[in-house]
């Protein structure tokens, strides 16, 4: 990527380090997880601010998807406990997580195939709807100005994302790279307040990976949604990210900005690997 | 439309004042955005000019001032280039996908010193130029996605601009009044558009056309076919292209149809099937895209239904273009096509979305008479045209009931037509331009001293008064034994394959002919997937021993109708290669308006062309390439050559054929 040499020297980042966001949307405090015998996460601590795009970066099996996993209840981690908007969470659901503002999207694909772009988006706005069944089987009354409404937030998102050539396309028909634009589209219907990004841009060619970043940024920005992104793109990484927390074996070894993690030795030594 | 004659409304803002006046509810833009077609009629129209003219009036926009359009086909851009004209400025569309480099020629060149863009994409190539255009004092931008964080002293939004003027016409009268003067003060006469022409030779020229010219141009298309305020047309074509401006703004305007912008260029056709469009314009591209993914989608479809389709297919053949054309059919053909009207044909036109279809003109290249046929036979009034943006568009056209495949018609109304000594189409009519923006010397060369202009390409009247272009007069060559070498001819007839989309063919000077070609990877990936043979890139299907062998059959084909006609025979194909790259606009190797420039092609394939002529079987080559970005990388290859089989040409000498 073009911009990706650029802010290697370090420059642009700094200068974005130092726009401090708001405060503190979601603490992970002293998580550890573990299946039987296997450690997935140990004892790590971070935290999300309002606003900011949080990266979380590791070789394979470092534990990030599981971290993402815990965040949004898919997990429950043995120790260790998050907070979220300032409550301390109990086991939450995955659903329950959902109801409080946490969308996501998945490293592959997890969309309706046999559905619409149009359908699958409209999915994301479950939680939002409020008429029952009956009324919504009628497709009448209230509950058919309801859809209208919703209708016009799912075409909001089409339109943002650029995907009005699939709108009625069955999703599955669709390449890898708009197929992840529709998830991401999915997740948007939510109006979330925090956006967990599971490799968004895995599998893609250039210019698909391009178009992603520019969506989210554009997300950040326009709708000031908090975005925790895990990503092995470290260009991607670096041009997107105000703050990096970096997991090895399900330790963190490191926590800041893009610059400041690129310079750390345990980061290079994970990364690049260390003779012994 | 007697209107312009009576010397009423003789510029575009004052025709969409009357349009307001006589039929203000009618619609006039429609625009498909966030899934719904927005509309706004005549007045409406006619009111957001007003404003939107305000607006530039009180930015600083003052009569003779250019003001540059740049963007996909929306309502505001068409507006902007009525409320420049409004004030008395002059607009100048360029191609939304000029890479930066071209942008700027044209920018500086016509001294633009506002620039009204559709997106942020447009606005930071503006930018990213900015220190080469000394002129350019605003920008205006119609969708404010992405760019709320730019710095907006000198960047507004169109949707603003128009509301302040619209504020401050409220505000005072006198300001009313003003600008209602300043419209006035305009007349048929005054510089109207500038369009720059694609330039498939050298740098783009700016051909200037005044309201008169433009009006009068449009005027003969409305006439000549019909058209009226009931007509549906959607906009998709550049802008800067002036069959889209006669037809989307200035045609729209003079007879009061309404101009339907889709959502996005992916869309159109889904778009032009919601609208039900009664008049079309397109180059042969589009018709055989659609064509072609039909085709395609057809070979998935069941066998029943493949069946149906090909046999009448088959019947629209033989009898579809007759009775389009009126002529006697048996009874029992007429029932049967009636049937397959039943069956096929009507909801293949209505999957093209010519349901609705009046008449569709197809023009800018020559199309193939398979193609055009098949459109006529399944009952789409399909003609051809000749133009150029110097005439304003029309040239030659079609009358109902004289259609050829291989004619582009006869002299369009008040065009005169003469053939030059070397076979050079010259034309004179009311609405030729008035010269190139700042180059007299090309001008003059264009212009004959009597008021005739050069077209630039070789025809020739045939018996029955249609002209017939080959080519461009000077790529029109001779082979090295003085066979006549008419290179585009070539080039279409093998273009007429569905497999085959770009060729380039050599020979000017040589020995024999060669040609050059792009595969077409929708058609031939789809043969490949039902053939099992495997891919991963354009190169390598293109390199494929099987798809050799197919395009040798077509090759072998054109060879055979080459050495049927007189004069042809001897520019036969001995050889040809398939590129291992898809031909670019991007890399030069196309016009804007998709067209091969074969010059500058020979040069960059240098290595192919001499294997195509020193007998050798397999040539290395590698090109640079420009991504979209702007980067360069480089692609290699080793691309194979074949020779191809010719055939004694059995054209009769014409005196013996009766």
């Amino acid at each position: 990527m073009n911009a990706t040499a650029m802010n290697l020297t370090g420059e642009p980042i700094a200068a974005k380090a130092e726009t401090k966001k708001g405060e503190v949307l979601l603490a992970v405090e002293n998580i550890s997880l573990r299946f039987g015998g296997v450690k997935a996460i140990t004892d790590v601590s971070f935290d999300i601010r309002k606003g900011e795009v949080r990266a979380i970066i590791g070789p394979n099996g470092a534990g990030k998807t599981s971290m993402l996993n815990c965040i949004n209840g898919f997990y429950h981690p043995q120790e260790g406990q998050i907070t979220y908007k300032g409550v301390r969470r109990p086991r939450v659901k995955p659903h329950q997580a959902a109801a409080d503002g946490i969308a996501r999207t998945f490293q592959n694909v997890a969309l309706f195939k046999g559905m619409s772009t149009l359908d699958n988006i409209m999915t994301g706005r479950t939680l939002k709807m409020h008429r029952n069944f009956f009324w919504q089987a009628l497709r009448h009354g209230p509950a058919m100005t309801e859809e209208i409404e919703h209708r016009k937030k799912v075409e909001d998102i089409i339109d943002f994302l650029q995907i009005q050539h699939i709108r009625k396309l069955p999703v599955g028909k669709l390449p890898y790279g708009l197929q992840k634009r529709v998830e991401l589209g999915r997740a948007l219907a939510m109006e979330p307040e925090l956006l967990l990004l599971d490799e968004p841009m895995a599998g893609m060619n250039l210019e698909e990976k391009e178009d992603m970043c520019r969506f989210i940024l554009d997300v950040n920005s326009e709708f000031g949604t908090t975005i925790a992104l895990i990503e092995h793109d470290m260009g991607v990484v670096m041009d997107l990210s105000d703050r990096v927390v970096v997991l090895e074996y399900g330790r963190k070894i490191a926590d800041g900005t893009p610059a400041e993690v690129k310079a750390d030795q345990k980061v290079i030594d994970a990364y690049l690997g260390v003779a012994h | 439309m007697a209107s312009v004659s009576a010397g009423q409304a003789d510029t575009f803002p004052k025709l969409l004042l009357r349009n307001a006046r006589e039929r203000g509810a009618r619609p006039a833009f429609r625009h498909k955005d966030l899934g719904i077609w927005q509309s706004w009629n005549w007045a409406q129209v006619a009111d957001q000019v007003r404003s939107y003219a305000k607006g530039l009036s009180d930015l600083g926009l003052k009569r003779g001032d250019k003001v540059a359009i740049i963007g996909y086909n929306r309502p505001r851009l068409y507006w902007s280039m009525a409320a420049a004209q409004w004030l008395g400025a002059i607009p100048v569309p360029v191609y939304a996908d000029s890479v930066a480099d071209e942008m700027a020629y044209v920018l500086d060149h016509a001294e633009a010193v506002f620039a009204c863009v559709q997106d942020q994409e447009q606005v930071d190539k503006i930018l990213s130029i900015a220190d080469r255009l000394p002129n350019l004092r605003h920008m205006l931008y119609d969708e404010p996605r992405g760019l709320r964080d730019y710095d907006h002293g000198k960047l507004h939004e169109i949707g603003s601009v128009i509301e302040a003027g619209s504020a401050a016409l409220k505000a005072s009268p006198e300001a009313s009044g003003a600008l209602e003067r300043e419209m006035q003060a305009g007349s048929g006469s005054d510089l109207g558009i500038i369009l720059y022409t694609s330039g498939t030779t050298g740098r783009p020229k700016g051909v200037m056309l005044s309201h008169f010219n433009v009006i009068t141009a449009a005027e003969i298309g409305c006439q000549f076919d019909g058209l009226t305020e009931r007509d549906e047309i959607i906009a998709y074509l550049p802008i800067a292209w002036v069959g889209d401006h006669v037809f989307s703004y200035a045609q729209a305007i003079i007879a009061g149809f309404c101009v339907n912008c889709p959502e996005g260029p992916e869309t159109v056709i889904d778009d032009r099937r919601e609208v039900g469009t009664t008049y079309a314009f397109a180059p042969p591209r589009v018709f055989e895209t659609m064509l072609t993914l039909t085709m395609v989608r057809m070979e998935d479809a069941g066998p029943l239904m493949r069946r149906l389709f090909h046999y009448f297919l088959g019947v629209a053949k033989t009898h579809g273009e007759k009775i389009l054309n009126g002529e006697s059919v048996p009874l029992g053909a007429r029932l049967l096509y009636k049937l397959g009207d039943l069956l096929i044909y009507a909801p293949l036109r209505n999957r093209f979305g010519l349901s609705n279809i009046k008449v569709g003109y197809t023009a800018g290249e020559a199309i193939g008479p398979e193609l055009f046929r098949f459109y006529r036979s399944i009952g789409v009034n399909l003609k051809q045209l000749y133009g150029q943006t110097e005439a304003g568009v029309y040239v030659t056209m079609q009358p109902d009931g004289e259609i050829k495949a291989d004619t582009v018609g006869k002299p369009a109304p008040l065009v005169e037509i003469r053939i030059d000594d070397n076979g050079e189409v010259l034309y004179r009519s009311p609405s030729i331009f008035g010269g190139y923006y700042k180059d007299p010397e090309k001008t003059a060369e264009t212009m004959t001293a009597d008021g005739f202009v050069r077209s630039g390409d070789a025809g020739f009247f045939d018996e029955t008064g249609h002209l017939k272009i080959i080519d461009r007069a000077k790529d029109v060559g001779k082979l090295s034994n003085g066979d006549l070498f008419p290179p585009k001819y070539i080039e279409n007839k093998l273009k007429f394959y569905p497999n085959i989309k770009e060729v380039v063919a050599f020979g000017q000077g040589r020995d024999y002919a060669t040609v050059a070609l792009n595969i077409d990877l929708a058609a031939v990936g789809n043969w490949a997937e039902r053939n099992n043979v495997v891919y991963a890139s354009y190169q390598e299907l293109a390199g494929h021993d099987l798809v050799y062998d197919m395009i040798a059959k077509h090759v072998d084909e054109v060879n055979r109708s080459l050495a049927s006609e007189p004069l042809m025979g001897g520019a036969q194909i001995r050889r040809f290669l398939i590129l291992h790259k898809e031909l670019d606009a991007d890399d030069g190797e196309l016009t804007r308006t998709q067209k091969v420039r074969r010059g500058f092609i020979a040069e960059r394939y240098a290595p192919l062309v001499n294997a195509l002529y020193d007998g050798s079987q397999i040539a290395a080559i590698s090109t640079e390439v420009t991504f979209e970005d702007g980067r360069k990388g480089v692609i290699s290859a080793n691309v194979k050559v074949r020779d191809a089989k010719t055939y004694p040409t059995t054209a009769p000498t014409p005196a013996r054929a009766a």
